[in-house]
């Protein structure tokens, strides 16, 4: 395959192009790329029939559990969307592979608060106006889950550092670090 | 069959979380018109149960690809699908001889092939789309497309582009714009002049461009999409599909942002070709990467203006130039540079101008809406003139803005004299009127912490070096569609009672909830005008009429007004009803002696009072409405007409920390007043006010679509920086409420402004602090550090 032929970004430089370019398209069959596995989500065991090894945890949690509640902004570990706990861990879902995560200890936004409730977490960026097109914010309410049990007291700069990881282009933060604070004082007792 | 959402149903299902049942018969007080009531799809959204246009999921669903050209300019020899065809798990592969209908489409002007046949336009233009079982093997069958191209020389400078041999049939000039207006030879004792450019913006919502499409059985198609405007999209692509417009039926899927990217069509057309090709469900979902090649970005602009003043500082004439890239097709150019010219002059009393505005074609990626269109770019550069003019003068850039404030009944560069509210002079006073930070040595904790200076945690710049500075700037734009546009909304609510034996109201509105909170001002509405607590929301969707964009900061006004408007008529409908049931004697307008007051039906003479659900009877009333604002005028030869309805307004102050060595900055404050007619949710202006603000300060410091030779090289959130949290300083902002005549409940719109005149407040501060006359935004840690005082025009 020539440059001229190469259909995918090859000016970019890319990545993707250039797996593309060692790619041998014709032929291939997905399921001998495949294996079957389990996993441990929620406290539950799930099995993974006959997925393509190549995909990633979060693939895997929306499209194969049905756990659509971990988003993809970028696929890329660059946007946080996709964060959940790995044997308690905040990681980035995307930038794990699925397969890796057999014997780990998976927990999704879906696993915070099972049932009708809502976390202090959840209810405190509801009531904070932290939420507005709301794709950021599964990525965001584990990733201050993760923050606020280890770090109670984390000052405002710390929050800001923590959730740096995670974009939000709706809300220029605001509202969600009055949801954090919020949080840190109901769990302080200092409350309202 | 309709896609699934797998834990939830649609938003805003009547049977989601949000609605538990009510036992308190009147409204509960605090979450009308002018509450922070929480939103309806709040609830879904912290849970991850809300379904976003990224998690449908259908049975045996097949999974959409788009291949791409490489190339900014070229001609397509030949196209060769044989391979890809062949792939197992592949189940169609479609090209420009696979679409039916109208080849083209369009948001204003259907210039842009579905896929391009012959002629490459721009790097990233589709070319062939394929569906497979898998992403995985929808990937390889697009890498296994064999496309010859040939490689054409690419028009990437906007300047060349005018007068260039035409790049496609319709020209290369979408629209050139005069306007004159006053005494052109009108001369002022003192002038300054200056050339300003603007970067390509992304609007980087966060939400890809993701849809599913599912053949119906009378050989339509469900479409179930992400997008600013459904009837505008089911159109386009109705056309391109060759059906009539009744058998493709859009349905609005949950949205992760939009700020203008959303208003064209991205996957539409061809993840419904798919769909019908295969007879399958097929979804369609772009990569970060691809979203930055999918849909139109915020056009670049090269500015260059003359203001004339008295010794005084007050502005006589206002000359000058504006140049936008439109890049490869039409999008919303048209309506962009008219904002720009409209707007060039920023919210003061300028008695003569002269305008030219042009938008040109380009082979660089196309170019529409986002958020501010046209205004953010110009505003960029009416303020650096007023700052270089307040420095001409010797005067305080706040006096001079304050001197020529707009106020209502002066007249604009368009000759339109502004009929409605124009608190200019409030919000700048407001927004100067915060404290500013304390000084950077000052702040009581001993030692600085790095994470606050510019550069922050990698410890780059040296505290004693940091220099700090503050800058001022103000900006307006119009709200909803202008220059003879018929611009409307339409809703239908309906009253019944609920299962439970409790009234319940439910609103049909194809508006699009984008994030904003559209969905719960129209809860607010009706709790208000109905007295009914418990409001659904049902989907939007084609099966009512069209609600217009969710754009120009319009739907507030207009969806707003029209749910207004069709409460308004369910409540006369009611109190006729129950004036006939009652037997209650006609006289005039019987059902004046009834009113609607606190969820409850009262006779003023006290004859009765009924809670809505013995009013209703057991008869359900539902009534539609559309709403119109008042009517524009195009512009004429000159520019001049009655083209606008209403403008909001805006002023920033940002204080920034500069460290002159390595170029970096550090926004620490941005204080704000916002003119917003009335606050019909606080809560949800003030995230509005704040996200905008965010949106500004990326544009000048950070956020540029690297187009290099026609090639975006920055295609990623790796390398196109979007704020984070430690990016963001501190907002401050106030609320200017005055209600703007002829609005419902007096709102203006408030998405827009605070992105207008934010990015010029931070590069002003960035000015003070370094003294480096910055003409270019994004401002790069080069033009500072290397004091970078060239042509602002220069790309690199
Ligand atoms: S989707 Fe995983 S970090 Fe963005
Ligand atoms: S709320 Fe939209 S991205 Fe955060």
């Amino acid at each position: 395959m020539t440059a001229d032929h190469n259909p995918g970004y090859a000016e970019a430089g890319r990545s993707q192009v250039d797996a593309a370019a060692e790619a041998e398209p014709a032929g291939f069959r997905l399921a001998d790329e495949s294996e079957s596995y389990a996993l441990r989500v929620n406290g539950r065991q799930e099995s993974v029939k006959a997925a393509w090894l190549g995909e990633s945890l979060l693939y895997v949690l929306r499209e194969r559990l049905g756990l659509p509640g971990s988003k993809n902004a970028c696929d890329q570990g660059e946007c946080g969307s996709c964060s959940v706990f790995l044997d308690g861990t905040l990681v980035v879902s995307c930038c794990v592979l699925a397969a890796d995560a057999v014997d780990a200890e998976v927990v999704t936004v879906e696993g915070l608060e099972p049932g009708e409730g809502l976390s202090d977490v959840q209810r405190h960026f509801l009531d904070a106006g932290a939420v507005q097109c709301g794709f950021c914010t599964p990525g965001l309410i584990v990733a201050v889950h993760d923050l606020l049990d280890r770090v109670p007291d984390a000052n405002e700069l710390t929050v800001r550092e923590a959730i740096s990881g995670n974009l939000c282009r709706c809300t220029g933060y605001g509202r969600i670090l009055q949801a954090v604070a919020d949080v840190q004082q109901e769990r302080a007792g200092t409350g309202p | 069959m309709t896609p699934q959402h797998v834990s939830a149903a649609a938003p805003f299902a009547p049977a989601a979380p949000q609605a538990p049942p009510r036992r308190d018969r009147k409204r509960s007080p605090g979450r009308g018109v002018g509450t922070s009531s929480s939103r309806p799809d709040g609830i879904p959204k912290v849970k991850g149960q809300f379904a976003f246009s990224s998690d449908l999921w259908a049975d045996g669903m097949l999974w959409g690809r788009t291949l791409r050209s490489p190339h900014p300019a070229a001609r397509i020899r030949r196209v060769d699908t044989e391979a890809a065809r062949r792939i197992p798990g592949v189940h169609a592969v479609l090209t420009a001889d696979d679409v039916p209908g109208e080849p083209n489409y369009g948001l204003e002007h259907p210039d842009q092939p579905v896929f391009a046949s012959n002629v490459i336009r721009y790097h990233g233009e589709a070319v062939a789309a394929v569906a497979a079982d898998h992403p995985e093997i929808a990937w390889r069958a697009v890498q296994a497309i064999e496309v010859d191209y040939e490689p054409t020389p690419a028009v990437v400078d906007p300047e060349v582009a005018i007068d260039a041999p035409p790049l496609h049939p319709d020209g290369n000039v979408f629209r050139h714009l005069t306007i004159r207006h006053g005494d052109l030879e009108a001369a002022g004792e003192v002038t300054v002049e200056g050339s300003y450019a603007v970067g390509m913006q992304d609007q980087a919502f966060l939400g890809p461009e993701s849809g599913m499409a599912i053949p119906g059985d009378d050989g339509g198609v469900d479409l179930y999409i992400s997008t600013q405007w459904l009837h505008v999209d089911r159109d386009q692509v109705a056309a391109c599909l060759g059906l009539p417009p009744g058998q493709v039926r859009l349905t609005l899927s949950g949205i992760g942002g939009a700020f203008g990217a959303r208003e064209d069509v991205s996957l539409q057309v061809h993840v419904c070709l798919l769909a019908l090709r295969t007879g399958r469900a097929v979804k369609m979902l772009y990569s970060r990467e691809e979203s930055f090649f999918g849909h139109v970005h915020r056009h670049p602009a090269r500015m260059w203006y003359r203001h004339a003043a008295t010794k005084a500082g007050e502005l006589v004439k206002v000359e000058a130039r504006l140049l936008l890239d439109g890049g490869a097709y039409a999008s919303s150019s048209t309506a962009v540079i008219a904002n720009a010219a409209c707007f060039s002059c920023g919210p003061y009393r300028v008695p003569n101008a002269h305008i030219d505005a042009w938008v040109v074609r380009t082979n660089n990626p196309p170019c529409g809406a986002m958020r501010g269109f046209g205004a953010v770019q110009a505003c960029f550069g009416h303020e650096s003139q007023m700052d270089k003019l307040a420095a001409a003068l010797q005067m305080d850039p706040v006096q001079l803005r304050l001197r020529n404030a707009l106020r209502s009944g002066d007249e604009l560069i368009t000759g339109q004299r502004i009929t409605g509210t124009a608190p200019v002079r409030e919000c700048i006073e407001a927004a100067v009127a915060h404290p500013l930070p304390p000084d950077a040595g000052s702040e009581g904790r001993g030692p600085y912490d790095p994470l606050l200076l510019p550069g922050g945690a990698g410890r780059t710049a040296d505290h004693a070096d940091v220099r700090r500075g503050v800058g001022f700037a103000v900006g307006f734009k119009n709200l909803m569609y202008s220059e003879g546009f018929d611009d409307f909304s339409t809703a239908a609510v309906r009253l019944e009672e609920g299962g439970d034996g409790e009234p319940v109201a439910t609103v049909h509105c194809a508006a699009a909830e984008v994030g904003q909170g559209f969905v719960t001002l129209a809860q607010q509405i009706v709790r208000s005008v109905l007295g009914v607590d418990r409001v659904v929301l049902r989907a939007a969707d084609t099966r009512v009429g069209s609600a217009g964009s969710t754009s120009a900061s319009r739907q507030t006004w207009m969806s707003g007004g029209a749910v207004q408007a069709a409460a308004l008529a369910v409540r006369d409908a009611l109190l006729e009803q129950v004036a006939e049931a009652r037997g209650v004697e006609v006289q005039g307008a019987r059902r004046k002696l009834l009113t609607l007051r606190d969820g409850e039906v009262v006779h003023v003479e006290g004859r009765f009072r009924l809670t809505l659900t013995e009013a209703l009877d057991g008869r359900p009333v539902e009534e539609v409405r559309e709403y119109r604002h008042a009517p524009t005028m195009p512009l004429d030869a000159d520019g001049q007409g009655d083209a606008h309805v209403s403008y909001a307004f805006a002023a920033h102050r940002a204080v920034v920390d500069v460290d002159p060595d390595l170029g970096l900055v550090r926004v620490l404050q941005i204080t704000t007043g916002q003119d917003v007619g009335k606050a019909l949710n606080p809560l949800q202006v003030t995230g509005q006010i704040e996200g905008g603000i965010a949106q500004g300060l990326g544009l000048a410091v950070m956020e540029e679509i690297v187009v290099d030779g026609g090639r975006i090289r920055n295609p990623s959130f790796t390398d196109y920086l979007i704020p984070t949290a430690l990016d963001m300083p501190d907002v401050q902002a106030t609320l200017i409420e005055q209600p703007e005549p002829g609005a419902p409940f007096g709102a203006k719109g408030v998405g827009e402004p605070p992105t207008i005149s934010s990015t010029p407040a931070v590069v002003s501060a960035i000015r003070a602090a370094t003294g480096i006359d910055l003409r270019r935004v994004p401002v790069r840690p080069d033009d500072i550090a290397l004091g970078v005082t060239g042509s602002a025009f220069s790309a690199k």
